[in-house]
């Protein structure tokens, strides 16, 4: 199986330890993982910002770069999401069949990294070790776009010595929103700071989600109101183990 | 140009995709009903929850039942519709009655037939303030809903204009068991549309205050229905 | 709190855009109260008694299907609606605007002799400001149902659909009635309590003998049956019933996508909007008409069809779905944007993620017209998507907004934005450009302040920014995994102006520009 890693824009330039930590943990499953330079962004930002007509190159960039991979894995729900939803509309908008074709050709290949392990590689115990106590925040596009489900958790009850703990109101938007988070700071910050009032009160150590972007908020507020909590992505979970311990 | 033809262009403008002779597919392949057993139970249950007062009785016990709930609610006046059976009055004073002339077509006819059902507007009415001041009102339905513990009138014979049910604080209701249906759209094609309808589901609500529901605005602050139950089969 | 202001078209004259009035409405400890705690428990009962109904999806789909089959014969509909209605002794008259209908009613009123109209609650008719058009010419119209009497009497903005009052809690409410219910009829009773039975009881007194004299009603519809010329009125209280029941005339304004084809179409929707909406299997009270009956109701009967717009955004082929709203409010419920903003915040009759999408369609996006006011709106979201899962018909919210952003950027200004947005495309174009950047903000990484000054302000004001790592991932990739000839050895075809020569020159001349 080769795969294909889609790091993200936001996860190559500000979490490469994710990065890392997805590499080593597919690595460990038994997977071949690629990483073609070629890649740049999804085209998320500019999408959802009202620049849609623009990003076309970055549609062909990524239908182009991953075109060869049996499976192209990637650990961000939105940027997933991006890429599955919208991909196909920005290739219809721009007439270009043998866009659209290749478009339509890579996205039934693309999947959430949680996906990725339990639909396709069939496991849920990858053999992590973290010893803590987590929460799971399950983010909008992750759940409402990707429909990752239970899938997040299914791994994270595998791994030993983890204890995860409930998130209440875990259904409820961080108030991240990509460009919202500074077109409507105050909204934004309210909603996240719900959000870990919330995190704060179940007693967990760490926040976790399969979406980097949400947590950098998050984390951000935490940061500034001094919680003692820390946000960590899904990903540097599941590769840790007692060797090497995210 | 008028604004009729003005709005007509604008639509037909607005629709140029969309080609004339195209056939656009509803899936209807939702349920007609959502129960089948238990219909009438679940009826007096939907009802309760939305606190309206239940009884369930027999044929035979129906004159007694309306007798006692008007004893029971204290009404001296209590208006009836044309049309209601005169069995259901049998044990009411005859000064407890208020009438209301008013029908929606023959007071036999209960064939539902639209075109035979004509409104006799010549039938004397009950002014406003007459329907203010009874106690209450007592009449048949034409349809009851388990699902959503809904009664429906239709003005048919015993059930009277819509200002009977609204203006008296109190509405006792006549429901038989053959007229109760499992669902919405079950309901819906038991109705005709050309007459005036008011579904029914318990008293006057509201929850215009902190989006929690209280009983007893404007319409009849109480709604007590009577459900007749079917007669054994022998 | 806000003064009422007349609207023109949907919107509030005067309001700030989204983001400024957002923040006084976020800061308002009082209000984000009221709004948690019945925003919350709607969501739980909506929840209940969706969950009741197995087919809930099936239905939700043949309720999108069934509005969006009838707006795509649109005319054909309305002519149907005309002809039924006048058979049955109904009158019809067409607005093109919110000017034409206000004319139409004021002149029907007028004929009558009457001064005063009891109204049904009815957001189209808040919409094209009829109340205040019609105080103009000297009519009074009473607003009936108990959260728009609150709205009324404490000269108020509605803040919700459903329930107009929603920003107040029962005190404020029992306060606003011992005020302003003498001034306008009936007082409140003395020794009032904020017990919520007590101030429905205090509403039915007040209103009680109102309704009884009434001669003349305005109302809204749910529903118009094109097949029978039948309106549907949806409600709780029986207000409704009042106004559409005792006066001698009733004229009804309706939206021209209120249409549904056939009765059996109801079968559909009256399952779908009151277990949306107030969460309960069937709303205490529905009314319904053809026309005019012989000895029962108003003998009077008058239609009006109303486009205000709504032609415009059936002619957007994306914002058209907005036109299936059945106006439940499911989508306010559980949006987390207006949990905490609340409804005045966006500055326009219909509020929250529906209003968003709906208000800037109304007032032109498409073609530039809109203020600055109403082309926030669009931004007015997360994109999280909760409205659109609950959405009885299925309007996929998140992507008319961001269909409604590309009309806003298309009609000008944002020029730093969109200067920063063609910044980023350059970088993103090109691996190569990508990875210089990344290293320029690996090695300032230090000098960037925990405060950011300007627009980063609105980041950083609230929220760290994450600390920059020393080495990107890419560079990481490529120290480890790959030498030079990464791209080629991935076996990849190098797309665009990336290829795999410009990947190794940005290796070695990172940090020079192009």
């Amino acid at each position: 199986m080769r795969v294909g890693l889609f790091i993200t824009c936001v996860n190559d330039t500000l979490y490469p330890r994710t990065g890392r930590a997805v590499v080593r943990l597919l690595e460990r499953l038994g997977c071949e993982v690629d990483f073609p330079l070629a890649q740049t962004c999804c085209g998320q930002m500019h999408w959802n910002t009202g620049y849609g007509p623009r990003i076309e190159p970055m549609v062909r960039r990524f239908a182009d770069t991953f075109a060869g991979y049996d499976a192209v894995v990637t650990p961000s729900g939105s940027c997933g999401a991006m890429i599955r939803d919208n991909h196909p509309r920005a290739a219809a908008r721009a007439q270009d069949p043998t866009l659209a074709a290749d478009v339509a050709a890579v996205v039934p290949k693309v999947y959430d990294l949680t996906e990725f392990i339990v639909d396709v590689l069939g496991v849920t115990d990858v053999g992590a070790y973290f010893p803590h106590k987590v929460a799971y925040h399950p983010t909008c596009h992750s759940q409402r776009l990707m429909k990752l489900g239970d899938r997040p958790t299914a791994l994270l009850r595998e791994v030993r010595g983890l204890e995860l703990l409930g998130l209440p109101g875990e259904q409820e938007c961080c108030g991240f929103g990509g460009t919202f988070a500074v077109k409507n700071p105050d909204v934004s910050t309210a909603m996240g700071a719900d959000k870990v009032r919330h995190a704060a009160g179940t007693g967990a150590e760490v926040l976790c989600a399969a979406d980097n972007s949400c947590l950098m908020h998050i984390g951000g507020l935490m940061d500034r109101q001094r919680t003692g909590m820390r946000v960590l992505h899904l990903a540097e979970i599941l590769a840790s183990t007692e060797k090497e311990p995210a | 140009m008028s604004s009729r033809e003005v709005i007509l262009n604008r639509v037909r403008r607005a629709l140029t995709d969309v080609p004339r002779d195209e056939v656009f597919p509803v899936p209807r392949d939702y349920a007609r009903a959502h129960v089948v057993e238990g219909v009438l139970e679940l009826f007096a249950e939907h009802l309760r929850d939305y606190r309206a007062v239940v009884h369930e009785v027999a044929e035979s016990e129906l004159a007694d039942a309306i007798a006692e709930a008007v004893v029971r609610r204290g009404a001296r006046r209590v208006v009836t519709p044309a049309g209601l059976p005169p069995a259901w009055t049998a044990g009411l004073a005859a000064a407890t009655c208020v009438p209301d002339g008013w029908v929606y077509g023959p007071i036999d006819d209960l064939s539902d037939d639209p075109t035979n059902n004509r409104p006799k507007p010549a039938a004397p009415h009950l002014t406003i303030a007459e329907l203010d001041a009874a106690d209450g009102v007592l009449t048949g339905a034409a349809v009851g809903i388990a699902e959503t513990g809904t009664i429906v009138l239709d003005a048919g014979p015993g059930q009277g204009r819509r200002a009977l049910t609204l203006v008296p604080d109190w509405h006792l209701c006549v429901v038989r068991a053959e007229h109760v249906v499992a669902s919405v759209p079950q309901a819906l094609e038991r109705l005709v549309p050309g007459r005036p309808l008011t579904w029914i589901s318990g008293p006057s609500a509201t929850s215009d205050i902190e989006l929690d529901r209280v009983e007893g605005v404007h319409g009849p602050r109480t709604l007590e229905v009577l459900i007749v139950r079917r007669p054994p089969v022998v | 709190m806000s003064k009422a202001v007349p609207p023109t078209g949907a919107t509030f004259v005067g309001m700030p855009p989204f983001p400024r009035a957002a923040r006084d409405a976020v800061g308002d400890a009082q209000l984000r109260h009221n709004l948690r705690k019945a925003t919350h428990t709607i969501r739980d009962k909506r929840a209940v008694v969706v969950d009741e109904l197995a087919d809930w999806a099936e239905l939700r789909a043949a309720g999108a299907a069934i509005k969006d089959r009838t707006l795509r014969r649109l005319d054909e509909h309305l002519l149907a609606v005309e002809a039924a209605v006048t058979s049955a002794g109904g009158t019809v008259h067409w607005a093109a605007d919110a000017a034409e209908a206000n004319r139409i009613v004021a002149d029907l009123v007028r004929a009558t002799g009457e001064t005063e109209v009891v109204k049904v609650k009815s957001m189209v008719t808040q919409e094209i400001g009829l109340n205040e058009a019609l105080a103009a010419e000297g009519i009074r119209a009473y607003e009936t149902d108990l959260a728009e009497l609150i709205v009324q009497l404490g000269e108020d903005l509605p803040s919700h659909i459903l329930v107009p009052a929603i920003h107040r809690n029962r005190a404020e409410i029992r306060e606003i009635f011992v005020r302003e219910m003498g001034e306008w009829g009936v007082p409140a009773p003395a020794g009032l309590t904020d017990e919520p039975a007590a101030l429905a009881e205090a509403a039915r007194r007040h209103l009680r003998e109102r309704f009884l004299s009434a001669k003349v009603a305005v109302s809204g519809a749910n529903f118009v049956v094109a097949e029978t010329g039948t309106l549907v009125v949806v409600e709780s209280e029986g207000n409704g019933r009042m106004c559409l029941t005792l006066p001698e005339t009733l004229i009804s304004v309706v939206g021209i996508e209120k249409v549904v084809p056939t009765w059996a179409d109801l079968e559909v929707f009256l399952q779908l909007l009151p277990r949306s909406s107030t969460g309960e299997r069937m709303n205490p009270y529905t009314s319904m008409w053809t026309g005019v009956t012989p000895g029962d109701g108003p003998q009077d009967f008058h239609l009006v069809l109303l486009d205000n717009g709504r032609t415009d955004v059936l002619a957007d082929r994306t914002g058209r779905q907005a036109l299936r709203c059945i106006r439940c409010s499911a989508c306010l419920n559980v949006c987390p944007v207006y949990e905490r903003t609340g409804g005045h915040a966006y500055g326009s009759v219909y509020p929250g993620p529906i209003g968003a999408i709906l208000v800037p369609q109304l007032g032109g996006v498409a073609t530039g017209k809109v203020d600055a006011q109403t082309a926030s709106l669009p931004y007015a979201s997360s994109l999280c998507g909760a409205c659109y899962e609950v959405c009885p018909v299925a309007i996929d919210i998140p992507e008319v907004l961001v269909h409604l952003r590309e009309q806003v950027v298309e009609g000008g200004g944002h020029r730093a934005e969109k200067a920063a947005m063609r910044a980023a495309e350059w970088v993103l174009d090109d691996p190569g450009r990508l990875r210089r950047v990344q290293r320029l903000a690996a090695r300032s990484r230090k000098l960037i302040p925990k405060r950011a000054p300007g627009p980063g302000a609105a980041w950083t004001d609230s929220r760290s920014i994450p600390a920059v790592p020393a080495e990107s991932f890419r560079d990481w990739w490529v120290r480890e995994r790959s030498g030079p000839a990464d791209t080629a050895q991935a076996g990849v075809r190098p797309t665009g102006s990336a290829p795999a020569a410009a990947v190794v020159e940005a290796r070695e001349s990172e940090g020079e520009g192009r």
